[in-house]
């Protein structure tokens, strides 16, 4: 089925409850409200236009450093360009908008479409509710999203850390954890047991990120994205 | 009366039936499973952490030791959201080329399969014949990209290098006699081609030698027959995908219903089950081996008929040849950046999946427009599947655990990422 037609009755039919409806490289995307995430998700299953029996996929998205380069030109000083070192998060510009979105991917086995529903959720207490009483799948992948990025999930029946090791602390796919980590392991022979330590190496950046401006892909990015793939 | 307890009893994460490192927390009332808990993440190695902090190109290894045993089909969708975001051509000898490596792959995991999952529940011959097929085909993998797994050989835009004019042999030494060497080196006196085709004609009667240890066993029979049984509905609620729900009676495979590369073009047939139990998926995964077989031949003929190139001309993402460097100065430059800086992909995100050999294998990518992706997921076909293991095993008796196991072909490296 054309993304279009898919377009045009996800907004015939849940008008109010979306923020933004978006297509892009022929995937369609949804922003949902909070409030109406459970029962977005719910007609998207059950109704004959949608038909979304499976949830093939779910995970959070830390949009901390979106847009942010390590490397930027722009302003040499008189040591030359800032190289790609871990930048402090103090000295970069404040973003706006939320931090933490839950997506998830949708698959329709009977009409063959896909869908990515994306939710946002609260800066300081990030919680959304549980898509387990519709998809059984969403338990594992609502607990390894609360395992990586501390996104909680209001009714989940099991949320319990599921990828890290037993008393990690800390959510490590946050953007503000480091790359190295807080922690190392090592057994020590005097005490014979493994101890935990503060990690003795030093962060740093291989090949610094960039972001460069490039002006042949500006016909991907159309809100139509026409694109052939 | 003495009070009867259940039994609480922990499963690996050292077993050889845990087909890796899963840990498992049973409840048993005498030997029924009344509660399976897997504990999984024993071999976490934050790969989409990992993948955030280096140039797209770097992370193409990565995915090879996701799914250790069907290494290309993982780099494939990974490829594929790239050049989904880039809006990238792939030339069409690259695109038959990667149709008949996905299936060679497909071939090699569920040789894997059959043999662990033989070995699991008590067949311990299949797992040597199977080997030994597997042995050839790793030898295909060599032959293209010099590594006998870690390939590393899509890249986007393409496929590293063209298929090697000739196949390696073996040579003399103090432990192969001339003589022995002169039988390894029987089929390969031509291209890679020729040595996969000789493959492809004597493989559907080693096919014939794994059915005939198995599909009529008696053993085997009492192990797999009604054990593990899914639902269709219960295999949509649960995310199954590939022979998994397959094996459920839907006749779903991404290789027909969203085709990609030249999977259009080829005549192949989508096996499905009836009862959704551990035998039909085992049936199910024979078939597929047949039908594999068959779309690689389809691949052969074409890719010996027609040349062309095997990647993308575009150097801001593809590297020049290695004689264009030696003498144009702007092939260097490029050479360079791709290798140091690597290209920058438009803002944006992707979620291509491919039909992996275990199911739905899919990336999700999230790029801000800078040489690092923003955010990879990997949805690994195995995650959704052992979620449903205390499903599965709940109700039978501990030594179905490993048939449930064995049937969902659990590979850790896709599931812990």
């Amino acid at each position: 089925m054309n993304a279009e037609l898919l377009v045009s009755r996800l907004q015939e039919r849940f008008a109010d409850a979306l923020i933004q409806v978006a297509t892009h490289v022929g995937e369609v995307t949804i922003d949902v409200k909070r409030e109406n995430y459970l029962d977005v998700c719910k007609a998207l299953r059950d109704e004959p236009a949608f038909q979304f029996e499976q949830l093939m996929d779910l995970c959070g998205v830390d949009y901390l450093d979106y847009g942010m380069g390590e490397w930027t030109t722009d302003d040499a000083s008189g040591s030359g360009f800032e190289r790609g070192v871990e930048r402090s998060r103090e000295d970069r510009p404040a973003r706006s908008g939320p931090r933490f979105a839950v997506v998830s991917h949708l698959l329709s086995i009977s009409l063959n479409q896909r869908l990515r529903v994306r939710v946002w959720c609260d800066d300081a207490f990030p919680l959304v509710p549980t898509l387990t009483t519709t998809w059984s799948s969403a338990n594992w992948f609502e607990r390894e999203a609360f395992d990586l990025y501390g996104i909680l999930f209001e009714g989940h029946p099991d949320l319990r850390r599921l990828l890290t090791d037993y008393g990690f602390v800390g959510h490590p796919f946050r953007k503000d954890f480091p790359l190295i980590g807080n922690v190392e392991l090592r057994y020590d022979a005097t005490e014979k047991r493994c101890v935990y330590e503060p990690v003795s190496i030093e962060p740093r950046v291989l090949v610094p990120r960039v972001i460069r401006d490039d002006g042949r892909y500006a016909d991907l990015n159309t809100p139509s994205g026409a694109n052939k793939n | 009366m003495a009070e009867i307890r259940n039994y609480t009893m922990n499963f690996g994460p050292q077993h050889p039936a845990a087909h890796g490192v899963l840990r498992l927390v049973l409840e048993l009332d005498g030997e029924v499973i009344e509660r399976a808990d897997p504990h999984i993440g024993l071999l976490h190695r934050g790969t989409e952490k990992l993948a955030e902090s280096k140039p797209f190109n770097q992370s193409i290894g990565y995915m090879d030791r996701l799914d250790y045993v069907s290494m290309m089909c993982n780099e494939h969708a990974y490829v594929m959201a790239i050049e989904k975001l880039l809006g990238l051509e792939v030339p069409l000898r690259a695109q038959y080329i990667r149709t008949m490596f996905d299936e060679v792959t497909r071939i090699l995991n569920h040789l894997m399969w059959i043999g662990a999952h033989g070995l699991d529940i008590g067949a311990m011959t299949v797992f040597l014949y199977a080997f030994r097929e597997r042995e050839d085909l790793m030898d295909c993998y060599e032959a293209v990209s010099g590594a006998r797994m870690h390939a590393a050989y899509y890249r986007p835009g393409g496929v590293y290098r063209d298929l090697p004019a000739q196949m390696a042999q073996y040579k003399a030494s103090k432990w192969h006699s001339a003589k022995d060497v002169a039988k390894l080196n029987e089929n390969r006196q031509g291209s890679l081609l020729d040595f996969l085709w000789d493959f492809t004609e004597r493989f559907p009667g080693r096919v014939d030698e794994y059915e005939t240890l198995l599909t009529d066993n008696r053993i085997w029979k009492q192990r797999t027959v009604g054990i593990g049984v899914v639902s269709p509905e219960r295999a949509l609620q649960l995310g199954f995908s590939g022979p998994m729900i397959r094996g459920s009676g839907f006749a779903w495979d991404l290789r027909k219903t969203q085709p990609y590369e030249v999977y259009d073009r080829m005549d192949f047939d989508i096996p499905i089950g009836k009862n959704g139990d551990c035998y039909d998926r085992y049936l199910v995964r024979v078939e597929e081996m047949r039908q594999s077989n068959r779309i690689i031949r389809q691949c052969i003929e074409w890719l010996r008929k027609n040349s062309g190139p095997v990647i993308a001309d575009n150097r801001k993402v593809t590297p020049p040849s290695r004689e264009a460097m030696k003498e144009d100065m702007e092939a260097l430059i490029h050479h360079f950046k791709l290798f140091s800086e690597g290209y920058c992909v438009p803002e944006g995100e992707a979620y291509a999946a491919v039909e992996h050999p275990k199911g739905e294998f899919g990336i999700y990518l999230l790029s801000d427009g800078a040489n690092k992706p923003y955010r990879v997921k990997i949805r690994a076909p195995g995650f959704a599947h052992l979620a449903a293991l205390e499903e599965m095993s709940k109700g039978y008796m501990l030594a179905d655990v490993v048939a449930v196991i064995g049937t969902q072909d659990i590979v850790f490296g896709e599931i812990d990422r």
